[in-house]
């Protein structure tokens, strides 16, 4: 198997594009990406688009995107994981190189979630968990689904709303400082507990927006790679997990399984010890559709011992300077969470921050060269761990 | 949230409907402002109204159950596993000779919450529980709870559960409620 770095990134800004149909955000991210790597169109052997859909009006976007940004002809598809869609397509992007198939290839994701009224919005992400048992009979919505993680969760181990909120109030705070961020206005933990319930205990600034943007990334062979660019940064390990479609199934609601299983795949291709991974990056991006999504993932990723995961929030420890920096971008809570977009736009922010290139406010300091992206699609009904880093994997 | 009955909704679209064909006649054209940023934008000339139909003919004693006020589990007797929502197949020992079982009905609830922010399907109904309860035979259900007050419910409180008629469509469904 070939090593495979990211050579390239783009995105678009996060947020209401109403200005911009698909086709267009699609190609904003696209063409910077192009641009970064210093190719054209005509080098790409493959596109991987991501996009959920159902809110907008392109039901099947993977050709008109490449019709529009000039990329016809190429091999194509449309990957869907719910969530996790832009990471899925990003790894089978990358595989394709690995595997020989092809030298680049380009990895997009883009959602347009603003093209229907938002209570359709809320609607076509709740049938996104169970159709049948959970959505048609009881109306599940997004943010009730993690709700009944964070009830579970502030139940066994004391955590507060407060300690939900202050997830809230660090996102807020690093998406000030990110030009691509949907909400760049910082809240205080008091703005987080006044704002109005969605699915108690979670509030609306508990909540990740509807949004609409895309990213693109560009993946190449290591011989590509090299003359491309002084500064790779290579995938230095993947891990995939998955858990029950209905959520009654799991036996019981305080982790997220399938990111403990992609965490242990990953870090055992990366070389990460597994009982302290905290020690091997320098920055992480993780899963914050819902303030309790990342405390949780605190907790799976092995950054907290189980039950302490909330403890880092409280104490400030995912900031800047702390024990690990957790989206410095303003994660999905702030810098917005375009579905397919999501798994994208993070790659595109770890490839950043290791090549140092994000405003001072918040780039992490590089000492280890390692990053980490974790990406969850639905409920934890997929996970995607990606790991990279400056050196080349062994 | 407050509910917004079905009859008020389809007025809500309908005249929303009539505000757009009024434009599309005097300007010729269904470009309105986007509501928010004041963008124009195109009001798609078509409509997709979408009612799957889902096949329940290999779990229809399931539904035979609720209008009788039971509500089963499937159990594999070779595995000794419960299926809950039920299914007609075992996955483990790739046979389709499940038992139906009646469930007993007694468990403790495990989680909770109230849904305030309704899907479009849903917002003629008041702002709900969902809950999930592990049942005594050791699997989950999950459903609304039927309670007055929601401060009322304690995680680890004994439920029970039951099956009623769901308004204001009729349909009979399973709920949970404090024992």
């Amino acid at each position: 198997m070939r090593k495979v770095a990211i050579v390239g990134v783009g995105q678009s800004p996060f947020g209401r594009a109403s200005d911009r149909g698909i086709n267009e955000l699609a190609w904003q991210a696209i063409k910077q990406a192009l641009q970064d790597a210093g190719i054209t169109q005509r080098d790409v052997g493959f596109v991987s688009v991501a996009n959920v859909g159902g809110w907008s009006a392109e039901p099947l976007p993977a050709i008109s995107v490449n019709e529009y940004a000039g990329l016809t002809g190429v091999g194509t598809y449309r990957v869907e994981a719910a969530c996790a869609s832009g990471s899925a397509a990003l790894v089978t992007a990358a595989n394709l190189v690995s595997s020989g198939a092809v030298d680049i290839a380009l990895a997009v994701g883009v959602e347009r979630m603003n093209e229907s009224p938002t209570p359709t919005a809320v609607e076509l992400i709740g049938r996104a968990g169970n159709y049948f048992w959970e959505f048609d009979m009881f109306g599940l919505t997004f943010p009730s689904y993690y709700a009944l993680y964070a009830t579970a969760y502030m139940n066994k181990y004391g955590a507060t709303e407060e300690d939900l909120a202050k997830i809230s109030v660090k996102n807020h705070f690093y998406a000030s400082f990110n030009e691509y961020a949907a909400f760049r206005k910082r809240v205080t933990v008091d703005d987080v507990l006044k704002s109005r319930p969605v699915a108690w205990p979670l509030k609306l600034l508990d909540c990740s927006p509807i949004t609409d943007g895309a990213a693109a990334v560009v993946l190449a062979s290591e011989d590509v790679a090299r003359k491309l660019t002084d500064t790779p940064v290579w995938i230095a390990g993947v891990g995939y997990g998955s858990d029950t479609s209905n959520l009654s199934k799991r036996p019981d609601f305080l982790t997220l399984r399938a990111t403990r299983k992609a965490a242990a795949e990953a870090y055992k291709k990366a070389g990460v010890d597994p009982s302290k991974p905290v020690k091997s990056f320098d920055v992480v991006e993780v899963h914050d559709c819902f303030t309790i999504a990342e405390i949780l993932a605190y907790e799976d990723l092995g950054f907290a011992a189980p039950g302490q995961g909330y403890m880092l929030a409280r104490e400030g420890e995912t900031y800047k300077g702390g024990l690990i920096p957790v989206n410095l971008d303003g994660g999905l809570k702030a810098k917005g969470h375009p579905i397919g977009a999501t798994g994208v736009s993070m790659a595109a922010e770890i490839t950043k921050q290791l090549r140092q290139e994000v405003p001072a406010e918040r780039q992490a300091d590089i000492v280890k060269g390692m990053g980490l992206a974790h990406n969850v699609g639905g409920t934890g009904h997929y996970t995607y761990v990606t790991i990279y880093s400056l050196q080349k994997p062994g | 949230m407050s509910t917004i009955p079905r009859e008020e909704l389809e007025k809500m679209v309908k005249s929303w409907l009539e505000m757009v064909e009024q434009i599309t006649r005097s300007e010729g054209l269904p470009i309105v402002p986007d509501e928010k940023t004041g963008d124009p934008v195109w009001v798609d000339l078509r409509e997709l109204r979408l009612k799957y139909l889902i096949p329940i003919a290999r779990i229809r004693k399931f539904f035979d159950g609720l209008k009788e006020g039971k509500v089963y589990a499937t159990r594999c007797p070779v595995q000794d596993v419960y299926f809950f929502p039920p299914q007609a197949d075992c996955p483990y020992c790739m046979d389709e000779n499940l038992e139906w079982v009646e469930i007993r009905g007694r468990g403790t609830l495990v989680t909770y919450t109230v849904v305030s922010v309704k899907p479009a399907s849903y917002l003629h109904y008041p702002d709900y529980i969902i809950a999930i309860a592990r049942m005594e035979e050791g699997f989950n259900v999950l459903c609304w709870m039927s309670v007055d007050d929601p401060s009322q419910l304690r995680i680890g409180m004994p439920v029970k559960l039951v099956v009623k008629r769901r308004e204001p469509e009729g349909f009979f469904t399973y709920y949970l409620e404090p024992e």
